[in-house]
């Protein structure tokens, strides 16, 4: 909560790198966790007389979460260099998109406490990575890794559209999902996949001027992005308390400490002289590229969840647990595919199969009972061969040994639901208890759960209730 | 035949009737050259080792009856700016002194295709930064008709290697004037291509949307065969044109009758010396009589093209500059530093030359924040007006002749203390440039002291041939480009 009698201002500024094979202007790999420096070429590093050539993919890549976040997406875009000086990035400047980038205005919807909310986006532009700096400062000395240098990335960037630690995180979250979903990114946080930079402020409540703003940089999980912001709103809002101006300067934000520190102030801003890359045209997106880019726009979280609900009937809930992920929805309506109901089909995921994956920490990629095999499993139970008490014990056997469903039908036996074979079943019972039959008879009918039990007994509960039920009504019946 | 008056077709010939052998033309080569450039400075580095492999596999080659590239055997030089794997690539300037090169030019790559013998690195201007070649951090490089006097620049090793005879054909790169000045001061052709005919992957930077690499040679013919196999579309250089290379060797011959060469009266201006304006002006009348109509035209913004020029070229070459940090490669400080902002600025204060460092402070003015307005995207529109200009010309003329260099070969030392006089030595190669048109200078006539004077040439986009045509029917029918200078360096 902020404190009475203020209010924040934030926008957030989010590095996303895209899922390419190569680097933004050169065929050098993009990958993660290589031994330093092996993903390195004379363009990545920067060699006298190399030139960029901009991969197709990553403005591919880009168009994508533009179309999904209903950005105008332009057609014509350039690159400009952005200079500055710093080891880790290879030649002076870091080729970005300034004045014309790729993508303007859009949205990112997200829902906070049950209430849709809308974040309007100022632009998201195509840039290049830089490298990483090590300083050991026992040994005296930096080192610098180029295998991050020239990655491709999109810089999201929102207006300030929000007013508190939760809308950021929500935020957040909400195009993390997005730029996931359409298979931008791989959205690995733990891999710098995802990285925000947010600049907050803070005002009295009804003030309309905004107050000086900070940039926190470096802000690299949602655990940290609700408490960075926190504490800087609240340094900030102390600092007023107290009399105290808020100085316009960039913060890093240190996550072991869970404080944020002064990196550069606006006088120690730098220059960067940007300028149109000469190296480079003008990108232009042909209107059958651009056409094919939007057509193949995967169906989004938001819209998946909304039509779980609506079509399939599903609960908000549960339309929701089955959107977190693609992967989820996928094995979800594979499952429905196959003829299963929605709702049994919600049931088993959400219920049986999370809450197993949930247990072992597991992804619903590793399940061990895969989508075709829930089906199998739901099919028989639906069509009477196995009951609600014995699928789930089929549906752990499968979990723990991977047999099938049917494999487990098979050793097991199945559901008896022959009404000739129930009958013989009870027309024995009957005869083995002749005075409880006769007091049934003479209308105790309590006496019905008492044969019902001993038919189960007698068919270690394989016979189908229902159908015990109406031997027994009838076979009571028939004699009276 | 004299040695240094072979031409591409004279060494193939030898070759062909088994005359000389690659091996014994590059160790003959490197031993005069070795035996007399230190007189000259055409040279930074040769390349004694390899280029003996080279020839000798190219002998082998041609004993066993396979196939030799179109320029087998052929001795050739490239401008140090041209990045040759294996081989020391300095740029003339400390900054680069010990940088070898993992990879090569596309231009570079290309000659190799070809088979021709990779002599050596040619002295020239730190980053192509001058027009004198005095700022190489490995001294200047001479001027064969007199060594009192510069060669021009940037590209000076590669003119004053051809006027000297030390081979037939040079790559240079030019920016603003680099292979057209000192081609005229040194009295040889020399074509800066269309911007984007020839791939710039590989060629050091100086300013990405001008710089661009061409040939210099003592013929027209011979310029033309290392056009051919130089040019075309590259992968790796996004600037490049997709276009289809003519054959420039095709265009020789053709002769200039019906030819309308437009002449623009800015180009005959005061600054320009009266024996360069007497022999280009007759060079003219004799092109007339020859069958061509002269037609006087007016390329209006002629006199903003040297300020629109430094804009620009600084702007591109501050940031082009930036890769030099002294992190990666290249001259990192030998002093203790406190901190990389310490090593960054140390390295490159001595690294650095004090033309280059002239360059890149106005690049770096023009494009900072408040300025970039007034200074470089005025200069983009100004850029745009010349560019018109020559629109306009071409719709009256088919292609333009005027001088090259208001002046002939000056003194060593005598422009140094004047870097905007310097500036100014490229008044009449710069517009062409920012325009991105083909255009070239070939020797038609020698002042009273026995320099040369350059005749230039500029076509539409694309129009190479047409330079080969009036440049080959003018050499045919004179011998300027047949004068040798007299001296202790050919």
């Amino acid at each position: 909560m902020i404190r009475s009698g203020w209010e924040a201002v934030i926008g957030l500024e989010i590095h996303v790198q895209l899922a390419t094979a190569s680097k933004l202007f050169t065929p050098a790999a993009n990958r993660y966790g290589d031994p330093p420096n092996r993903n390195v070429d004379p363009v990545v590093l920067g060699m006298p007389g190399v030139l960029p050539v901009l991969n197709a993919k990553a403005v591919e890549l880009a168009m994508r979460v533009g179309f999904a976040l209903d950005c105008e997406v332009h057609k014509r875009s350039r690159f400009d260099r952005k200079h500055y000086f710093y080891a880790d990035l290879t030649k002076g400047y870091q080729i970005t998109q300034h004045l014309h980038p790729i993508c303007t205005g859009g949205k990112v919807l997200a829902t906070i406490d049950g209430e849709d909310r809308s974040f309007r986006l100022n632009r998201i532009h195509i840039e290049e990575d830089a490298g990483k700096t090590i300083h050991d400062g026992r040994r005296g000395i930096s080192l610098v890794d180029y295998n991050r240098a020239g990655v491709p990335l999109i810089e999201v960037v929102s207006e300030p559209d929000m007013r508190s630690p939760e809308e950021a995180v929500a935020f957040m979250k909400a195009l993390h999902q997005v730029v996931v979903a359409t298979g931008s990114s791989h959205g690995d946080m733990e891999k710098g996949h995802f990285r925000c930079d947010a600049n907050v402020s803070v005002r009295p409540v009804g003030q309309e001027r905004l107050g000086t703003r900070t940039e926190m940089k470096n802000i690299n999980s949602f655990r940290f992005v609700g408490r960075a912001i926190t504490s800087e709103i609240n340094r900030q809002i102390d600092l007023l308390e107290d009399g105290e101006t808020v100085i316009q300067q960039t913060r890093l934000w240190d996550d072991d400490a869970g404080v944020s520190r002064a990196m550069r102030s606006k006088e120690e801003a730098h220059d960067y002289r940007y300028f149109p890359d000469p190296d480079l045209m003008v990108v232009e997106i042909d209107d059958a590229t651009y056409e094919q880019v939007r057509a193949s726009l995967p169906e989004l979280p938001r819209a998946r969840k909304q039509r779980f609900e609506e079509v399939l009937g599903l609960s908000s809930y549960d339309a929701a647990l089955l959107t977190q992920s693609r992967a989820r929805a996928d094995y979800f309506e594979r499952v429905v595919d196959q003829g299963i109901e929605a709702k049994v089909a919600a049931n088993w995921i959400s219920g049986e199969l999370l809450g197993r994956l949930n247990k072992e920490d597991k992804d619903i990629e590793a399940s061990p009972v895969p989508a075709h095999s829930m089906g199998e499993l739901l099919r028989l139970l639906a069509q009477g061969q196995l009951s609600g008490k014995m699928a789930k014990q089929a549906f752990t056997a499968m979990i723990e040994t991977g047999v099938t469903a049917a494999d487990w039908l098979k050793a097991n036996g199945g559901q008896i639901t022959d009404s000739a074979a129930i009958g013989e079943i009870v027309d024995r019972i009957l005869q083995a208890h002749p005075s409880q039959a006769a007091e049934f008879r003479g209308g105790k009918e309590q006496l019905l759960g008492f044969f019902v039990g001993q038919v189960m007994k007698e068919t270690r509960g394989k016979a189908n209730p229902q159908a015990v039920n109406a031997a027994l009504r009838a076979a009571l019946k028939g004699e009276t | 035949m004299e040695f240094g008056r072979r031409t591409i077709a004279d060494y193939l010939r030898a070759y062909d009737e088994g005359q000389v052998m690659a091996q014994s033309v590059a160790q003959t080569t490197l031993d005069h050259i070795a035996s007399v450039d230190d007189r000259l400075g055409a040279w930074i580095t040769l390349n004694t080792e390899q280029v003996l492999e080279d020839a000798a596999a190219i002998d082998k080659r041609r004993r066993e009856g396979n196939p030799v590239g179109s320029l087998a055997g052929v001795p050739v030089g490239l401008k140090d700016m041209i990045c040759t794997k294996g081989l020391r690539t300095t740029a003339a300037s400390k900054m680069l002194t010990d940088f070898i090169p993992p990879y090569d030019a596309t231009v570079t790559a290309k000659l190799r295709q070809a088979d021709a013998l990779i002599l050596g690195k040619l002295n020239q201007d730190e980053f192509g930064f001058g027009s004198s070649n005095e700022s190489s951090v490995f001294g200047p490089c001479r001027n064969p008709y007199d060594r009192k006097r510069v060669a021009g620049g940037s590209s000076g090793g590669s003119a004053a290697a051809i006027a000297a005879g030390h081979c037939p054909v040079t790559l240079g790169t030019d920016t603003g004037g680099s292979i057209r000045q000192p081609a005229s001061l040194c009295g040889v052709f020399g074509i800066k291509p269309t911007y984007g005919r020839v791939s710039r992957y590989g060629v050091v930077s100086f300013a990405s949307s001008l710089d661009q690499v061409g040939p210099l040679g003592r013929t027209v013919g011979d310029a033309a065969r290392v056009l051919d196999v130089i040019s075309g579309h590259d992968d790796k250089d996004s600037t490049s044109l997709q276009f289809d290379v003519p054959n420039f060797q095709a265009a020789l011959g053709r002769g200039v009758d019906g030819l309308r060469v437009g002449v623009p009266k800015e180009y005959f201006q005061e600054g320009l010396a009266p024996a360069v304006e007497k022999h280009v002006r007759d060079a003219l009348a004799f092109i007339e009589q020859s069958g061509a109509t002269l037609v006087p035209i007016s390329l209006d913004h002629t006199k903003y093209a040297v300020a629109t020029y430094y804009v620009l070229a600084t702007a591109e070459a501050s940031s082009n500059l930036g890769r030099y940090d002294g992190v990666r490669y290249g001259h990192r400080t030998g002093t203790s530093v406190d901190s990389l902002e310490d090593l960054i600025a140390r390295s490159r204060s001595e690294g650095f030359g004090d033309e280059v460092k002239r360059r890149i402070i106005l690049g770096t003015y023009v494009l900072s924040s408040g300025y970039y307005d007034a200074y470089y995207l005025k200069a983009q529109k100004v850029r745009t007006l010349i560019k018109r200009d020559f629109e306009q010309a071409f719709s009256q003329c088919d292609i333009i002749a005027a001088p090259t260099s208001p002046v002939t070969a000056f003194p060593l030392g005598d422009h140094l203390d004047d870097p905007l006089k310097m500036y100014l030595m490229d008044i009449l190669t710069i517009p062409a440039s920012l325009a991105g048109l083909p255009c070239a200078s070939q020797p038609c006539g020698f002042d009273s002291e026995g320099l040369p004077i350059g005749l230039q040439w500029i076509a539409p986009p694309l129009q190479e041939e047409r330079i080969f045509q009036a440049a080959h029917f003018f050499e045919s029918k004179t011998e300027h480009h047949l004068r040798d200078p007299q001296g202790e360096t050919s």
